[in-house]
């Protein structure tokens, strides 16, 4: 059983929740996820590592309620447990502190996958400039995080109501227009989001990393179900990724993909619902 | 007496119910059947059945205890050579096996060795004896065992009887290996069988981490440097799942057998929403190949509700590598066999889901490398299938996580480990391997025969080393 240490509501569905697994903390590294479950009935969901901390011997989660499984975890609270937690998985992100400068953009609840990932950019020595995307204002997480470890941080929400109007990828223009020399973007986000800040870095040609988020179930390399087509090869998210060369990912397939279990995954948040699961 | 020419038949659930259901298929044999079908064995003086066992279990000598109804002691034969009996009883291929060469194969069926050990296998599992556990030495050395399939459970529990404090480590949620996640409930129950001979080792003093990722939590080289193991055994199994690199691979509607059985045994999607985990499928489904793990996702889709359940197969009925009883199983609950067709496009429709698979007939040319006729496409007999579920059957690699973090431990062009036959001694000092990992999807008998050997090996090794 994995404790719940710490839990909080960052934003209306947004949810920090901190878990006492020591010995994932000590291996945890920046880009990797955890596969949890949440009960014995319960569905094998990746979350990505936003946070760890050795010395507690705890791994941060930060997720957004979705469907049932994120709904069942929301309701749950400090002191109680969850029956499966493993990892860490994935290949952690390539950072070294040649890297110059670097564009870290996080879409909705992306920004804290990406934090972790600006940190280490940030201490080996690169120059971090961070784009935190939003629908409004109200629903912007990490923003203190993300300002204590970026040279600049630059917000753009849906609807104007804080930092510039419009999509992260107007911030991107925006960043290229003044002139800013970008070695490197590291995107993540919903699929849309990725494909939207690949479109516009391709012609610059400054390369672009994304971090995927297909259906998995093992996280393992044993399923096959979290297979995504980068350049003319098929790739496992869990194990090859889940950071990839946005440039060569097919995202229109990984979107449809995304989808395949939408039937299903209606029935299941009523069935939660109804018995009184999700609080 | 009169020989009796045929085996005394299983008790089977009826076909058009069980297609249905996720209850198991065959029910076994009751005592009196069991004798009546162990007194059809001759008893040779050379007996044919026993050297094509490959842990040379000394089948005459249990099938006399089971003449003499002393069920206790002809279990205990099994036991010497065999840990996982009730297993092996259930999905051994025997056809190839001991039975292949029974003496009465000449005349009529050979004697039903695999139905008679699954008896006395199962006869002693309802006894529920209590297990006693094992008590260790203080100093006794501590081996950990990657891996939670038949290789590494067989490899623990041989270890913990001869003393040696034994940690598995096991990447999913539940021990097995493909027992728990990939062979379904109808045709080896979970709760019944595997569960409980996983509790028993658990009784006896075996200690088994799940959630526990080799490779990513710890190397092999942490678990003996920094864990405090003496030795290493590796039995990760062969469980990459294969695609056929062709077109609609990616498409909605196609799994690899491997996500669909997972879902289905694993994480109980037959129970959906009870269970969290969903199943995606429509009526019509296609699984491609011809092996176990072909005829299992079939007869899984049909329990799950497909009305119509394809095997397409690329050679013909005499090279399907599924046991035999599987296909029969397979054949009697409805399942439409398109042997001699390859598929070479899965087609979509316009929201990205399974439309139908493109096949292309075969015929079989010479023999190939491995002695079977190859199949040759017929050109222009290009004809589609109209389904909009495809399962990918067509076998599975080896995973490289552990290898690839451990340094010394070689693997061939494969990725397999490479690994002495008899010892399971890899290239590294004091690191074993076998099952799966080392030859390529295989069985569960061969498996648990390697994890035996290896036992034995690690157990001279320790004690050279004390
Ligand atoms: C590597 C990786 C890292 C992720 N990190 C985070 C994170 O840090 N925070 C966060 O809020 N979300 C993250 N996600 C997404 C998260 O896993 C899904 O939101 C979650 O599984 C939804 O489950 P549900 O039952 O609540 O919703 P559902 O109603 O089941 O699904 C909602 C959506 O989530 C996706 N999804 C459903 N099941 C899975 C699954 N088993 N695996 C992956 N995606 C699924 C589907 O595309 C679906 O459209 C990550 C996904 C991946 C692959
Ligand atoms: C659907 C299906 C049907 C089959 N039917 C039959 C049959 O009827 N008869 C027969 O004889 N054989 C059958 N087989 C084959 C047989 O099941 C295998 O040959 C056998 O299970 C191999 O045993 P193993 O111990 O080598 O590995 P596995 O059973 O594959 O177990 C390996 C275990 O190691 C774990 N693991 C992997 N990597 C790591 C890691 N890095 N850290 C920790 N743990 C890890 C895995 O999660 C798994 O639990 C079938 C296989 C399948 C898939
Ligand atoms: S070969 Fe057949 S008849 Fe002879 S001992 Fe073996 S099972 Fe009995
Ligand atoms: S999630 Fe199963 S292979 Fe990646």
């Amino acid at each position: 059983m994995f404790k719940i240490m710490y839990k909080k509501e960052l934003s209306p569905g947004i949810f920090h929740m901190d878990i006492e697994a020591p010995r994932v903390a000590k291996k945890a590294k920046a880009g990797q996820f955890i596969v949890l479950r949440v009960d014995e009935k319960g569905e094998r969901i990746p979350l990505t590592i936003a946070d760890f901390d050795v010395e507690k011997g705890t791994i941060t989660l930060i997720f957004q309620v979705l469907g049932a499984s994120t709904m069942q975890l929301s309701a749950l609270n400090e002191g109680d447990s969850i029956v499966d937690f493993a990892g860490p998985l994935g290949q952690p992100s390539e950072i070294d502190g040649n890297m110059g400068t670097v564009v870290c953009i996080g879409g909705g609840i992306g920004v804290a996958p990406v934090y972790p990932i600006a940190r280490a950019m940030h201490e080996a020595g690169n120059k971090v400039i961070s784009i935190m995307g939003a629908k409004t204002k109200d629903i912007l997480i990490f923003e203190d995080k993300m300002r204590a470890i970026s040279d600049e941080v630059i917000i753009a929400t849906d609807d104007g109501s804080y930092g510039v109007k419009g999509f992260v990828t107007t911030a991107l223009q925006q960043l290229v227009d003044r002139g800013e020399k970008i070695d490197q973007v590291t995107a993540i986000g919903p699929g849309i989001m990725m494909k939207s800040v690949c479109d516009a870095t391709r012609p610059l040609g400054i390369k672009t990393i994304v971090s995927l988020n297909p259906v998995m179930v093992d996280g393992t390399g044993m399923c096959g179900g979290c297979r995504v087509q980068v350049g003319d090869e098929m790739k496992f998210a869990c194990v090859d990724g889940p950071e990839f060369d946005g440039h060569l990912v097919d995202f229109n397939n990984l979107m449809s993909r995304g989808r395949m279990f939408r039937e299903q995954e209606a029935k299941a948040k009523d069935h939660v619902c109804n018995i009184g699961l999700g609080r | 007496m009169a020989l009796v020419l045929e085996k005394h038949k299983m008790p089977e659930q009826d076909p058009q119910v069980r297609a249905h259901n996720f209850q198991e298929v065959a029910l076994g044999y009751d005592e009196e059947t069991a004798v009546a079908e162990a007194n059809r064995c001759l008893g040779c003086k050379n007996p044919q059945c026993r050297p094509g066992c490959p842990v040379g279990i000394d089948i005459p000598a249990f099938i006399g205890k089971i003449k003499e109804r002393d069920f206790d002691s002809a279990i205990s034969i099994i036991k010497e050579s065999s840990s996982l009996p009730a297993v092996c009883g259930r999905v051994c291929p025997q056809e190839n096996q001991c039975e292949k060469n029974c003496v009465l194969t000449h005349k009529g069926e050979s004697v039903a060795i695999g139905r008679l050990e699954r008896f006395v296998a199962d006869y002693q599992l309802d006894k529920n004896e209590e297990v006693k556990p094992i008590e260790f030495a203080p100093d006794a050395q501590k081996v950990a065992i990657i891996g939670a399939g038949p290789s590494g459970l067989t490899c623990a529990g041989d270890l913990a009887r001869k003393g040696y404090k034994v940690t598995i480590f096991e990447a999913l949620h539940v021990a097995g290996g493909v027992l728990s996640y990939g062979i379904p409930e109808f045709r080896l129950p979970k709760d019944k069988i595997v569960k409980r001979e996983i509790d028993n080792l658990q009784k006896m003093g075996v200690t088994i981490e799940v959630n526990s990722i080799a490779g990513r939590l710890f190397t092999v080289d942490e678990l003996m440097a920094e864990m405090g193991f003496d030795a290493v055994f590796v039995g990760t199994g062969a469980g990459l799942p294969h695609f056929m690199n062709i077109p609609g691979e990616s498409l909605n509607g196609v799994y690899s057998s491997n996500e669909f059985l997972t879902r289905c045994n694993l994480m109980k999607a037959y129970d959906f929403p009870n269970h969290a985990t969903p199943i995606a499928m429509g009526k019509k489904v296609a699984v491609v190949g011809g092996g176990n793990v072909a005829m299992d996702a079939a007869r899984t889709s049909l329990r799950l509700g497909a009305d119509k359940v394809y095997i397409v197969y690329r050679r013909s009925e005499a090279e399907l590598p599924a046991r035999a009883e599987e296909v029969h199983h397979a054949k009697e609950e409805g399942i439409d066999f398109k042997l001699l067709n390859n598929p070479v496009e899965i087609i979509g429709d316009e929201n990205g889901w399974v439309k139908s698979l493109k096949c292309i007939r075969m015929e079989l040319g010479e023999p190939d490398a491995s002695g079977r006729r190859r199949p040759v496409a017929v050109e222009g007999s290009e004809f589609e299938l109209d389904v909009d579920t495809v399962i990918m059957a067509i076998g599975n690699g080896p995973n490289p996580i552990v290898a690839s973090t451990t340094p010394g431990m070689d693997t061939n062009k494969r990725g397999n480990i490479i690994a002495d036959e008899e010892t399971g001694a890899t290239t590294k000092e004091g690191v074993f391997a076998g099952g799966d990992i080392v030859t390529g999807a295989a069985t569960v008998i061969l498996a648990m025969g390697a994890g035996k050997k290896a036992a034995a090996a690690i157990d001279e090794y320790l004690k050279s080393k004390k």
